[in-house]
């Protein structure tokens, strides 16, 4: 008890110390992060007991003693902006530094009528009725501490409201940058996206460093995609070496929408991503796709959970990781089908490349059927590069190296490609093989 | 251009090839015939450097060097192809990409200049017109979802893009339909000359009525046991190999 105490005692204080900067926030947020806070000293960091964590050790975060990321100004220029974010999207942007909005390196303005676009903040400074309907009504912290914490300290991240019928034609880009260096610093950075009924958007969450130091990200993005929406979403994570990296998408879905979720995960230390989605409406059709890739001493967990609430709907999930050095990954892939959700079709996969001996993966499907009348399969393999097809390709006059090389990025390239969004995709052609280029192996 | 001097080589402790002796001179074109079992493919693949087959005793001097002591992308860049009995699928890498990356490394090797992707794909094209393929093949990852027939024909498209001087062909013919045999062997004709050699290994004589052969070798058990002209072939067609079994027993 008087561990759990030490851990989560300074976020109190820090808590405690913002009273006077939120004194002008509305009440019912001011009651949404108290109650959060107060859940939070009574979860305490999850420990391996937890069978969620069971694989996942958060003492590197608990041992560290973060302070809670100012409002600070910074000399970047949007220019520079470019040069930084490797994805040449353009507009619409909105940039957040260390988890606050920083409108000089936005672009909010979009040609389509009635989509709001800007910092959470301002919303909720607004009164957005909207917000308070959906904040934290999605993202529950009743037994997520890492959710809790993020929900205590909420202050800033993206809204965005696009409203009934509209197509977006340009992705949105949220830019998530973090100033590493000094003081260790912890941001939370708290987005709630709305997509309206029979609209069409692509929404891209960068998580990019600065610098080089240690910094802990907790961001959770709220997302609800109203009747026949389709979202695309994308969340790439290039956070710093020496960070920690906690994430969490939380979806719900609407009758007959579609969700696409690419999730690719190369920076931190730690990292815990999480992506979940309800399908609370008939016929919804959920897609998560995900790509890891881990050196050195690297931890990358993705814990995803679809729940299949409604009949008729599906889901399709494939995960592959690239391992190197002594990294670890964990997969845990939990696809809830409950009594009513007859006729759900539910498909998940999870393929892991070990380049090295010392590299470890622990990957866990978890189906929980409730109703009788469904069709759901599941996958894991884990392997090392097929000797065969380095055979082959070296008997073309390709070295070892460059066949190896060449393997392993088209173990990556079965996600990349699937990406949609042009710039998105050959952004990560060029990322994906520079990372895997620094592997020892 | 190839010396091969009592080869023996083994899997798993367990010898497949029990002393091999073949020479094969620039310009001609040998055959290998022989039951299952009997070490074709493995002496295919021991020539191409195949690292799970261990070389317990012999030598092997290709085009004057030491070629057992080449690695396997040095003996493809020397001039060695071998057109795989069971191609191997690649996900996720497309078949122009390979074939261009092969190409480019050899000819680097060889001092010619890159060919970039326009030239390229116009060299591919004209290649895979000679051989009925499909163009729509090479957008394709390598050999994945392809028939066993667009597989021994991409094959014989990469032997051609390549231009090897020692072709090796294991059981090319194995699975085909007897067009898609005339087409490869027509491929493997158009590469006949006097500066290549051609080492065609194949269970069946039919490959051979469109590839005509100047020496065929029997093998059997590991070792070749008799050599002949192209009627070597033909008499094997009508004799089957039941009577080398006898042989042995005998």
């Amino acid at each position: 008890m008087i561990e759990v105490d030490r851990e989560t005692e300074p976020y109190l204080a820090s808590f405690a110390a913002l009273e006077e900067q939120r004194r002008g926030e509305p009440r019912w947020v001011r009651w949404l992060r108290e109650s959060a806070m107060e859940r939070f000293m009574g979860l305490g960091f999850p420990t391996s007991r937890l069978e969620d964590w069971k694989f996942t050790s958060v003492s590197p975060i608990t041992r560290m003693s973060f302070q809670l990321a100012p409002h600070r100004a910074n000399g970047l220029s949007v220019s520079e902006l470019e040069q930084l974010s490797f994805l040449n999207l353009g507009r619409p942007c909105l940039t957040f530094i260390d988890g606050h909005y920083s409108p000089k390196l936005s672009t909010p303005g979009v040609a389509e009528a009635g989509v709001r676009m800007g910092s959470l903040a301002d919303a909720l400074q607004e009164g957005s009725s909207v917000a308070q309907e959906h904040l934290g009504r999605h993202a529950l912290y009743t037994d997520q501490a890492f959710a809790a914490l993020n929900t205590a300290f909420l202050h800033d991240g993206a809204f965005l409201e696009v409203p009934k019928g509209v197509v977006m034609r340009a992705p949105i880009h949220l830019l998530f940058l973090f100033t590493a260096g000094g003081t260790p610093l912890v941001s939370h950075p708290r987005s709630l996206l709305l997509v309206g009924r029979e609209s069409q958007v692509d929404i891209v969450e960068s998580y990019v460093a600065l610098g080089e130091g240690v910094y802990f990200t907790n961001a959770i993005t709220e997302l609800v995609l109203g009747e026949n929406a389709i979202v695309n979403h994308y969340r790439l994570q290039r956070e710093s070496p020496l960070s920690f990296h906690v994430a969490t998408l939380q979806a719900e879905q609407g009758r007959a929408s579609t969700l696409i979720s690419h999730n690719i995960s190369m920076g931190g230390a730690l990292v815990r991503n999480e992506i979940n989605s309800v399908l609370s409406g008939e016929g919804a059709e959920c897609t998560l796709h995900g790509l890891y890739l881990a050196t050195g001493l690297q931890h990358v967990d993705n814990h995803t959970v679809i729940d299949h609430a409604r009949p008729h709907c599906s889901s399709r999930e494939v995960y592959k990781g690239i391992l190197d050095g002594q990294a670890s990954a964990v997969f845990n892939g939990k696809i809830i089908v409950r009594k009513d959700a007859q006729k759900t079709d539910a498909k998940q996969t999870n393929k892991n490349l070990l380049l090295s001996d010392d590299a470890t993966v622990n990957t866990k499907p978890q189906l929980e059927i409730y109703a009788d009348d469904v069709k759901c399969t599941h996958g894991a393999t884990i392997g090392q590069l097929n000797e065969e097809a380095v055979f082959y390709l070296r008997s073309r006059g390709i070295s070892r190296e460059e066949a190896r090389k060449l393997l392993t990025y088209a173990f990556a390239n079965e996600i990349v490609s699937r990406i949609q969004v042009a710039p998105i995709r050959s952004g990560l052609e060029e990322l994906v093989p520079r990372q895997l280029g620094k592997y020892e192996s | 251009m190839l010396e091969i001097k009592n080869l023996r080589a083994s899997v798993d402790n367990n010898e497949i090839l029990k002393g091999i002796d073949l020479s094969i001179r620039a310009g001609e074109v040998h055959a290998i015939m022989g039951p299952n079992g009997s070490g074709k493919s493995t002496l295919a693949q021991v020539l191409a450097g195949r690292e799970a087959f261990a070389v317990t005793a012999g030598a092997v001097t290709y085009q004057g060097r030491d070629l057992l002591a080449m690695p396997p992308e040095e003996r493809a860049r020397e001039g060695i192809f071998l057109a795989f009995q069971y191609p191997v699928e690649i996900p996720g890498v497309s078949n122009l990409y390979f074939v261009r990356t092969a190409l480019n490394t050899i000819r680097k090797q060889q001092g010619l200049e890159e060919l970039d992707a326009m030239d390229f794909l116009a060299l591919a094209k004209e290649k895979m017109k000679l051989l009925g393929i499909d163009e729509t093949l090479m957008g394709r990852p390598v050999n994945e979802g392809f028939s066993g027939g667009e597989k021994k024909r991409n094959e014989i498209l990469q032997m051609l893009v390549l231009e090897p001087k020692l072709a090796i062909l294991d059981e090319t013919d194995s699975g085909l339909d007897i067009d898609a045999v005339r087409i490869v062997a027509d491929g493997v004709n158009a590469l006949r000359s006097a500066e290549r050699a051609i080492l065609v290994v194949t269970h069946y004589q039919r490959l051979l009525n469109y590839i005509i052969p100047d020496h065929v070798h029997v093998l059997y058990n590991g070792r070749l046991v008799k050599s002949g002209d192209k009627n070597l072939a033909l008499e094997l067609e009508e004799k089957g190999y039941s009577w080398l079994e006898q042989g042995a027993a005998a």
